[in-house]
């Protein structure tokens, strides 16, 4: 097995890892945790698939590795974008959860307008 | 005459128009931010209503010459460069989400305009920028020619999308923003890995150039079924479609009209491209019942759902989770038997004309909704009596929204199940036909409460908390009616869809 | 078997291992430290796949700030009450069960390749000289996949919207709610002090090399973001409120520049986003240097969260 295999297959672990975290665990900081997890699975397996394609004297094909360049970004900007929305409903709330159960949260809700 | 699709890629004479298309959004956006305050909306209004001329100017450009719009971005030819491509298919659908959004800016004046002097104000400032970059990024998803592109369309849409859901700043729609986000990114990586393993088979991610090579091999396979799994998510197909309701329900009217109508067809498009464009030989019979299967679950679970709801938006939102089932019935339907290939006419061209009269459908009924909100102060659909005088126009336009998600002639959801039923009976699959018949049956039910809701009479004297304005009401009727008379197209035009597939013959009609 | 296999193996097996101990952990705190260690363990995983120039984005982005991002939300979930009950064990078997599948899919994919791999490598080098540029994952970025690159940059703006727009109304204009430690003389202040006129160098340096080298205007602008947070922390400058025309203009000043020349290309070049021949290279430099501010300043707001206070007058 070669280094890029080896790769390949923790890239395909992490992304089932990452899958499970995001949907078994409640709190929404440790899905948004998952996520980036499973993200960074699948980066890897664009990795493994620039590694591969290896020629002309590079280490890679650097058209998957610009993909990823302009993926993780995006990634980012996603979280920051949860974590503001998680804290957000802190703030609002007091809570920060998913579950459907809003009553707690509407009543804080009405109480502070 | 050679087949001018099966020629390499060239830009074509108008294709730079596919150029506009995206940015003038991008740079619509882009300018409103600097600018803030009254330019936001400024820009919007003038932006919006040039994307439906660019659209309507594409659309004829496709349809007279019958072939696709092409534009090699940079000039540097796929593999290695972006294609953007527009058939007759994107050319259909852009223009009609054109109009929604030209309806949408209208509608949306009254409740996100800011007036002279006052200062930049959060909302406005935020849904116009939205919403323009709402619009480019369908245009992109219509136009782009590279999955990895649509990806960066499919982003731009969540990230466009999500921060609508709760721009009011409730509790409940911090949590079904939230809730909607961690979906659509899972949809979107989902997305992504397939991009990856299909980069990894080909060394290309353009469609065309995909769709000569791809073979049934087993990354390919993989790569098809968790694309097409995210793809689902974001399309909110059954059993996927728990962020929907809450997402578009708690948002403002006009975000609703826009989520409900417009984005989440985005990510079906998508699901039309991969395995019309891209794989058209690769679902099998099989997969096909599954997708027509999940359709059929999502028509009957959504319907059954919304008859029970007690608020009208959430009724309205419980309807979209049934009307995108009729969207994957096209799949078992357009399937040929013999050739095992997904076939790009009859099923299609139904899907896409459910899709778009859809999308003016529901962006009318979110509307009215919103104005019977604004108007009563709560949308509780047993007190909403006496409304249908109050607000007549209004109520008109719900009405007319729902004769076409029922069926009725001759509206736009008449013509598409009309054909979809055509194509049960010539593929003899008469199960499909039960589950559209009754999908119309349910959608009569639930309209049927509303209606006679709204027209009974009010117990006391009905006061109504705001004045609705007159070009609200009638945003919501123009698409109404575009909505009811869109079964009309089936006289003139229809085969527009079918320019430019690759697997179509173009009958030089003009 | 060589030393460098075994050091995949181990370095593959601790990667796992930290990845799940930061899923599997009760408490959030040591699982975001869990994953930030995670992020470190996969730059190396980066470097070892010969792509350096994603190794130093995934080490600032994926590791750095994200973890970063992480840290200050657990410190103020702390307060956060009435916690989720845990999943029911017939729901994690499921499950369970269905991203061992995924995972499994995945594996397969990558353990039967096509016989002869198909690779860009050799067209992207073929052309690379055309536009000046050394380092071909730059080349991809701003000259054949530009399209991409461009619109990348406006969902960063759009995220940023997206955070922006969660303040309530009444701090709209206002500061974003970054928590500030201005303590003088104390540890914090003395790195504030030290660290970013080093920091900006680097960022320079990477930007600069970016069109030859791995590097470029991600990792530059990241650097730059994570100075510019640190003296905002430590209270040497006061954060900006959101409504300075300065910091919008900084914020689109890069998107906006690409964009322009982008246009200027369907005159003087014969499409959008091609550069004028000659040109190419100077032209890609201004974009890269427009965009190492425009993300600095983007990554810098995005961790900095919603405006919660209101200038004072």
């Amino acid at each position: 097995m070669n280094a890029a295999t080896l790769f390949g297959l923790c890239g395909a672990a992490l992304v089932g890892l990452g899958l499970y975290g995001l949907v078994t665990n409640p709190e929404p900081l440790r899905k948004i945790l998952a996520f980036n997890l499973l993200g960074s699975g699948v980066f890897l397996v664009f990795g493994v698939v620039a590694k591969r394609a290896a020629a002309s004297g590079l280490g890679g094909d650097p058209v998957p590795q610009a993909m990823v360049i302009t993926a993780i970004v995006v990634a980012f900007a996603a979280t920051a974008m949860a974590i503001a929305l998680v804290l957000r409903l802190l703030q609002e709330t007091g809570r920060s959860t998913l579950s459907s159960d809003t009553s707690a949260a509407t009543d804080t809700a009405g109480a502070d307008s | 005459m050679p087949d001018a699709n099966l020629l390499p890629d060239a830009t074509t004479t108008d294709g730079v128009f596919l150029v506009l298309a995206i940015v003038l959004p991008a740079a619509g956006v882009l300018l409103s931010f600097v600018l803030g305050g009254r330019y936001a909306e400024r820009i919007a209004l003038v932006l919006l209503p040039s994307g439906f001329i660019l659209a309507t100017i594409i659309l004829v450009d496709v349809w007279q010459s019958g072939h696709r719009l092409v534009y090699i971005v940079g000039d540097w030819k796929p593999p290695l460069g972006i294609a953007l491509r527009a058939d007759g298919l994107s050319a259909a659908m852009m223009v009609v989400m054109a109009i929604v959004f030209c309806a949408v800016a209208i509608f949306a004046y009254a409740d996100f305009g800011t007036r002279a002097g006052s200062a930049e104000a959060r909302a406005p400032f935020a849904f116009w920028i939205l919403l323009m970059a709402i619009w480019g990024a369908m245009n992109l998803i219509f136009l782009g020619g590279d999955l990895f592109t649509l990806y960066v369309a499919l982003e731009l849409l969540t990230f466009a999308a999500v921060p609508l859901v709760c721009l009011d700043g409730r509790a409940e729609t911090l949590q079904a923003a939230l809730r909607y986000l961690i979906f659509a990114l899972l949809g979107s990586i989902l997305y992504l890995v397939g991009t990856a393993l299909l980069y990894g088979s080909y060394a290309t991610l353009d469609i065309v150039l995909l769709s000569r090579q791809i073979r049934a091999e087993p990354a390919t396979l993989v790569a098809a079924a968790l694309m097409t799994i995210g793809l689902f998510a974001k399309t909110a197909l059954f059993p996927l479609h728990l962020w929907l309701p809450p997402a578009h329900a708690g948002a403002p009217a006009a975000a609703s009209a826009v989520l409900s109508a417009v984005v989440v067809k985005g990510s079906f498009f998508l699901v039309v491209r991969l395995w019309f464009d891209v794989m058209p030989g690769m679902l099998g019979g099989a997969g096909a019942q599954l997708f027509g299967a999940l359709g059929a679950a999502a028509i009957i679970f959504g319907s059954v759902v919304a008859l029970q709801q007690q608020r009208l938006k959430l009724l309205i939102a419980y309807s979209t989770v049934a009307q995108i089932g009729y969207l994957f019935l096209i799949f078992p339907l357009a399937l040929d038997a013999a050739s095992g290939q997904l076939q790009g006419s009859g099923a299609l061209t139904g899907g896409i004309i459910q899709a778009i009269s859809h999308a003016t459908a529901k962006a009318a009924m979110f509307m009215a909704a919103g104005l019977i909100y604004a108007a009563l102060g709560h949308d509780r659909i047993a007190e909403l009596g006496g409304i249908a005088r109050a607000l007549p126009m209004t109520i008109f336009a719900f009405a007319l929204g729902g004769v076409s998600l029922i069926g009725l002639p001759p509206s736009g959801g008449f013509l598409a199940k009309w054909i979809l039923l055509e194509a049960t009976v010539a593929t003899g699959q008469w199960w499909w036909a039960l589950v559209i018949l009754a999908g119309g049956l349910f959608t009569s039910c639930y309209m049927f409460i509303v209606l006679s809701r709204a027209v009974a009479p009010s117990g006391a004297p009905l006061k109504l908390k705001t004045a609705v304005p007159k070009y609200q009401e009638a945003a919501a009727l123009a698409l109404a009616l575009t909505s009811l008379l869109l079964g009309l197209v089936a006289l003139g035009p229809i085969d527009i869809i079918e320019v430019g597939r690759p697997d179509s013959i173009m009958v030089g009609s003009r | 078997m060589t030393i460098l296999s075994i050091f995949d193996i181990g370095l593959v097996v601790l990667i796992l291992a930290v990845g799940a101990a930061s899923i599997g952990m009760r408490e959030a705190f040591s699982a975001v430290i869990g994953f930030v260690v995670y992020g470190l363990l996969l730059s190396i995983a980066w470097v070892r796949l010969s792509a350096v120039d994603v190794a130093l984005t995934e080490a600032a982005i994926g590791g750095g700030m994200t973890g970063m991002l992480m840290l200050g939300a657990v410190a103020r979930l702390r307060f956060a009450k009435g916690n989720d009950s845990r999943t029911s064990l017939p729901v994690r078997l499921a499950a369970g069960i269905l991203c061992a599948l995924v995972a499994a899919g995945l594996a397969i994919a990558v353990l039967s390749p096509p016989e002869v791999i198909p690779t860009l490598a050799p067209m992207a080098m073929e052309n690379l000289p055309q536009s000046g540029l050394g380092n071909p994952v730059a080349g991809v970025l701003f000259v054949y996949r530009a399209l991409d690159t461009l619109l990348e940059k406006v969902v960063l703006i759009l995220a940023l919207l997206g955070v922006w727009s969660l303040a309530p109304d009444r701090m709209w204009g206002g500061i974003p709610g970054l928590r500030v430690y201005a303590q003088p003389n104390s540890k914090l202040t003395f790195l504030a002090q030290l660290l970013p006129p080093v920091g900006i160098v680097v960022a320079v340096y990477m930007c600069w090399v970016g069109a030859k080298e791995p590097g470029g205007a991600f990792q530059g602008g990241t650097v730059l973001a994570a100075m510019w947070l640190l003296v905002m922390i430590a209270g040497l400058t006061s954060v900006p409120s959101i409504s300075q025309r300065w910091l919008r203009l900084l914020l689109v000043a890069g998107p906006m520049i690409f964009l322009a020349i982008g246009i200027a290309g369907m005159v003087l070049a014969n499409a959008f986003l091609a550069y004028p021949a000659g040109y190419a290279k100077p032209l890609i430099v201004a974009v890269e240097v427009a965009l190492t501010l425009s993300i600095g300043v983007a990554l810098g707001l995005l961790a900095a969260g919603p405006p919660e206070r209101v200038q004072r007058p």
